[in-house]
């Protein structure tokens, strides 16, 4: 890779230790995809629960903040945490998870990292702009960036996020080149989906036909305009099921507002989809009837979801578990609005800084005896099966339904 | 039989193959205590990883396998190294961090070439893959 005058610096040891093993895990990593250099980047935004980062991790983080001068250049935000420590109790987080949590919160604060603990960040702390290069570390999130927004991020997991944090850039391959922005694989949609969870079905079904990193679907015969959660449940759930980082959605994403501004009008429609291939993949979640706990997660939730939930909590009492997770920018206006009381109320609670699976799934499974699960997120029930949970996916009117009555109704 | 691939990593290794034509991310796939493949749906559900040169087709789903190959590798539970016929760069900067043999990219489906639990020699210098029997 071509470094220029700041890089070599970095590497020679100039700006700190933290900033050379930085540098150095971006040349290896970007000489594996054959990146001639580096971009700079506005921000990065770092996946590290603790669940993923073990003990092991948390001491190469420990040990990289203890580096003389070790900061970040950027700024450098979080992806959920491991646990609300709030509300650590509910979900029975043993001391250990919160302790080993606690370690990381502080070794990232020494490196100037802002907790802001949230894979909505596009909605509550700054969405990027057309084209800004940024280094985005939550599948959900870079899906979104790239297609909705039509900035510019790999998937950049949590050791490469924060080296870009540390450096202020990011090895220059894969969706920051104009040439991998291109449609690769055209579909054609004749069902437009109007809920947040057929949205999600229809986003993984393309996922699972994109099939990899590298595909580019684009998506055409849309009747209307998705919102923006729709849009965050669509992407969330195609990154989850395909790996995939962008899509077009031809008259509505900014980069194609025609087929060939994508280049996809020289494909053939290598795919129809109807209603009929949606409702196949949701009823491949639904075997149970009686249900263990509800969730609504992954991702967390805008201020818009948890509002419309309190309105269905409203004059219910739930007989099983319910637990509704959002950011921490989300919960205070969530709490002044009294759309948390609204749902606790009900016997739900209000979970923030967290989700569901980044929150050691397994383990908080066998503490609570839950198996069988309901919930209206795809990228939820794609991912909770490796963790011993029988996952069902359903509206979020029939996972209300089914916490007061323990039993869901299809 | 030897296999050149397009991209490489990591230090020469030589292990058994566990090979099976699906994805592979830690967090969606594994039982990373345990050391076992965990989701239902996976073709090597059940099977032990630890060891193994795991020969697979894409890498799947999120972020999370680059910091948990790194914990795999502490707690002696990685496998030996991962052959794949695509990858994205979670699992290249996975690897880079947990300093993992990583090879990817054949010319055919390297998961229909390499038989399963066949002895493998890797190279990454070379990016080779040579099967020993």
């Amino acid at each position: 890779m071509r470094l220029d005058d700041a890089e070599r610096a970095m590497l020679a040891g100039e700006l700190g230790p933290a900033a050379r093993i930085a540098l150095q895990h971006q040349i290896a990593v970007g000489e594996f995809f054959g990146a001639k250099g580096f971009v700079p980047v506005t921000q990065a935004h770092v996946m590290a629960d603790t669940e993923s980062l073990g003990e092991a991790g948390v001491r190469w983080l420990e040990s990289l903040a203890a580096n003389e001068g070790a900061r970040v250049r950027v700024p450098t935000i979080t992806d959920p945490r491991g646990t609300d420590f709030a509300r650590a109790g509910v979900l029975k987080h043993p001391a250990w998870i919160v302790g080993l949590e606690r370690r990381a919160v502080e070794a990232f604060r020494r490196l100037g990292v802002m907790m802001t603990d949230t894979c909505i960040n596009y909605q509550t702390i700054q969405a990027p702009a057309r084209g800004e290069a940024v280094a985005f570390g939550d599948t959900g999130v870079v899906i979104y960036a790239n297609s909705v927004c039509a900035a510019r991020s790999n998937y950049e997991g949590g050791p490469s996020a924060l080296a870009a944090g540390l450096t202020g850039r990011t090895p220059r391959y894969g969706f920051h080149l104009d040439a991998c922005r291109r449609a690769t694989l055209r579909i054609r949609v004749d069902w437009t989906p109007t809920s947040l969870n057929d949205w999600g079905a229809l986003g993984g079904l393309i996922g699972r036909l994109a099939g990899n990193y590298w595909a580019v679907p684009a998506v055409e015969g849309l009747a209307a305009v998705p919102g923006a959660d729709a849009l965050k449940h669509f992407g969330a759930a195609m990154a989850s099921f395909g790996s995939v980082a962008l899509f077009h959605l031809v008259g509505i994403t900014p980069e194609a507002p025609r087929l060939r501004d994508v280049r996809a009008d020289r494909l053939p429609v290598a795919h129809r989809i109807g209603e009929a291939e949606v409702r196949a993949l949701q009823s491949a979640y639904a075997g149970e009837e009686e249900i263990d706990v509800v969730v609504f997660s992954a991702p967390q939730l805008s201020l818009y979801e948890l509002s419309t939930l309190a309105s269905l909590c409203d004059g219910r009492r739930f007989v099983r578990p319910l637990l509704a997770v959002t950011s921490p920018q989300v919960k205070p206006d969530a709490d002044r609005f009294g759309i948390t009381a609204r749902i606790e109320a009900a016997g739900g609670h209000v979970l923030s800084g967290m989700c569901f699976y980044q929150s050691y799934a397994r383990e908080i499974a066998e503490a609570n005896g839950w198996k069988r699960l309901a919930t209206n997120s795809v990228k939820l029930v794609n991912i909770l099966g490796g963790y011993g949970y029988s996952p069902q996916l359903a509206s979020m009117e029939a996972c209300v339904e089914a916490a007061q009555t323990g039993r869901l109704a299809r | 039989m030897i296999l050149t691939a397009r991209q490489a990593m990591g230090r020469p290794v030589t292990g058994p193959a566990l090979v099976a034509h699906d994805g592979f991310s830690a967090r969606y796939d594994l039982d990373r205590i345990a050391g076992v493949f965990s989701r239902p749906t996976h073709k090597l559900a059940g099977q032990r990883y630890v060891g193994r040169v795991l020969v697979l087709d894409t890498a799947k789903g999120g972020v999370a396998s680059a910091w948990m190959l790194h914990d795999m590798a502490a707690r002696g539970v990685a496998p030996l190294a991962l052959v794949l016929n695509s990858v994205n760069p979670i699992l290249a900067q996975g690897a880079a961090l947990a300093e993992l043999t990583l090879l990817v990219g054949f010319d055919g489906d390297v998961t229909a070439q390499v038989p399963n639990g066949a002895t493998v020699e890797i190279d990454p210098a070379r990016r080779r893959l040579r099967v020993l029997g």
